[in-house]
């Protein structure tokens, strides 16, 4: 009954069309929407909360907690026992700043490498013939569907010293001495570019899939040398996949966890690793809460300058 | 430009080789006979039989089971409705955050949703386990589930069901007759993701879980941290081909309903 009031029907508007409102449509809406509100947004309250706590050595392991049975006058004292000191804590130790910085330096290689990777692949996806289309983009998605932490593992057994890369290269000829890869940054970008590939090429694919064709044959036909053509038409058309994709790699990457803890060494610190740590060995819960924050703030940036792009994209498009 | 140049079948031959070489070795080595990965000492299935017999692994993989089936169906169910309400629901009070909530968990990094889920669980004195792994899965799948599912729902005949309500269907039965039957290939298709997304999740489920609830991927993922075991590789094996079936069936069955739709759809349209 839920279902009814949304297939109603009403003229012209697609998108703004207003349904009856019925309680239908408010059970429609309620629903998921209360749902996340609990799940998703109120954690993040929690969060905050717990960020501005003192650690003690309880369950739960911060202080103060909120009374329900006293009130507001509880929630008052609440709020006068809160402080700073968990960030104040983090600027003090340089290995949160460190770990901010390294990973946002991973991130940000490896968005680039993967682009540089994804982009020949994608932009020879959409150049294939029609009927290879589907099953090469099936191709591409079909790794995305086995699991991730498998893939990675994978990984091992190529880098590590007497793995498959240095046993190929050794036969090759190429090198004398076996090379240690498998615990190193090297690692952990091999692993981020392999493992978010797809978010690459799927984006990029799919804005140069619909590029008209007739814009590179008229700059053909006005004498472009087809490298020409590329860099002054595909590419800057393509613009929009190149941004959508470097998002999607970026953000993850930078809160990366399961990545550079098993193909990572010791001495590479990301921000993930360092919160996972934080949490589940120091069980610090107020200041791994801190180190959330402060990652959160960090990427709500690229967020809104994405959506920026996207709002300059729909209207140069309208 | 319908052929292949030199180029366009370098790069995808290097580009695939890439993303497939490891899951293929993985695999190869899956059935050698020595606990080595690089040195070859024979065809076996015993790493295959070990597993079978690890009870420890059958447990896990029980769990992430039953945690991806009713995430995922509880998720489609929660997503299709958020698409929906997306689409159809016109503008109301709090609607970007709506949308924002639907946007967002699917660019959060894993341990800031994992932290914040534990965190609200502990708050609200859950006892952490199962149900609260299936409740985090849920929370994050629903979102993917939404845009799938959206996705059809912008491309939708939308004078179809206009159509049916002409005819005297009641909207109810309108949706169901109508709608559902042509944006169902999307409905299948984000519970597979979802299914798909619950099976793989390793953060947010270490963060969610408590004892006695541990996930197949926690188990692998403890497992590999103690060092490469032969036994991994198959279990691995194992769950790659399931989904590589799984994932090749689903999608040409979804291919050929549409393929039918569509031509329903047609029909239909021209005969109005």
């Amino acid at each position: 009954m839920v279902v009814a009031d949304i297939t109603s029907p009403t003229e012209e508007t697609q998108d703004t069309t207003n349904l009856d409102a019925g309680w239908g449509r408010k059970l429609l809406i309620a629903v998921p929407y209360i749902w996340l509100l609990i799940f998703f947004l109120a954690p993040f309250v929690i969060v905050l909360k717990i960020s501005l706590s003192d650690v003690i050595l309880a369950r739960p392991p911060y202080f103060p907690t909120f009374d329900f049975a006293e009130g507001w006058q509880g929630f008052w004292a609440m709020l006068q026992a809160f402080d700073l000191e968990n960030y104040v804590w983090l600027t003090e130790d340089s290995l949160y700043l460190n770990s901010y910085l390294s990973s946002l330096k991973i991130a940000s290689v490896s968005t680039l490498l993967t682009l540089i990777i994804g982009y020949p692949i994608a932009y020879s996806m959409a150049k294939a013939p029609k009927e290879w289309r589907a099953t090469l983009l099936m191709l591409v998605i079909l790794p995305f569907w086995t699991s991730f932490l498998i893939r990675v593992y994978a990984w091992i057994g190529i880098l590590k010293k007497e793995g498959f890369l240095n046993y190929f290269l050794l036969w090759a000829g190429i090198i004398d001495e076996p090379l240690t890869i498998l615990n190193t940054d090297t690692a952990i970008y091999i692993g981020i570019v392999y493992s978010y590939l797809p978010f690459m090429v799927l984006p990029l694919y799919a804005v140069l899939e619909k590029l008209d064709g007739s814009l590179l044959e008229a700059a053909t036909d006005l004498g472009c040398s087809p490298m020409k053509a590329f860099w002054v038409i595909t590419l800057p058309l393509s613009l929009p996949g190149v941004w959508a994709g470097c998002f999607l790699v970026f953000i993850p990457a930078v809160g990366e966890f399961v990545i550079p803890d098993i193909l990572g060494g010791s001495s590479t610190i990301m921000i993930g690793k360092t919160l996972w740590v934080e949490f589940f060995s120091n069980r610090d819960w107020p200041v791994a809460s801190a180190v959330a924050i402060l990652l959160l703030l960090m990427l709500i940036l690229p967020i809104i300058l994405f959506q920026k792009q996207q709002e300059k994209q729909a209207e140069a498009s309208q | 430009m319908t052929r292949f140049n030199w180029f366009n079948t370098t790069t995808l031959t290097l580009g695939f080789a890439f993303l497939y070489l490891p899951i293929i070795l993985l695999m190869i080595y899956s059935f050698n006979e020595s606990r080595l990965v690089t040195v070859w000492a024979g065809f076996s299935t015993k790493w295959y039989q070990s597993v079978f017999f690890n009870e420890s692994f059958i447990n896990a993989a029980w769990v992430t089971l039953r945690v991806g089936f009713i995430s995922a169906s509880v998720a489609t169910v929660l997503g299709t409705m958020a698409a929906l309400v997306l689409n159809r629901a016109g503008p109301f009070h709090g609607k970007t955050l709506f949308t924002g909530m639907i946007y967002a968990p699917m660019v959060m990094p894993e341990v800031i949703t994992g932290l914040s889920l534990l965190l609200l669980f502990v708050s609200l004195d859950f006892t952490r386990g199962f149900w609260t792994v299936t409740l985090a899965h849920i929370t994050f799948s629903m979102c993917y589930a939404a845009v799938v599912v959206s996705a059809r729902l912008v491309t939708f005949e939308r004078s179809l069901e206009e159509a049916a309500l002409d005819l005297g269907c009641t909207r109810f039965s309108a949706f169901m007759q109508v709608t559902l039957p042509i944006i169902f290939p999307a409905i299948l298709a984000a519970w597979l993701l979802a299914f798909t997304l619950s099976l793989d999740d390793l953060v947010i489920a270490s963060f969610a879980s408590g004892p006695g609830a541990t996930t197949l991927p926690m188990k692998i993922y403890s497992q590999v941290r103690i060092g490469v075991s032969p036994e991994i590789n198959a279990l691995s094996s194992i769950l790659i081909a399931v989904v590589a079936v799984g994932v090749v069936t689903a999608s040409l069955v979804t291919k050929q309903a549409q393929v039918k739709r569509m031509k329903e759809e047609r029909l239909a349209i021209s005969s109005t």
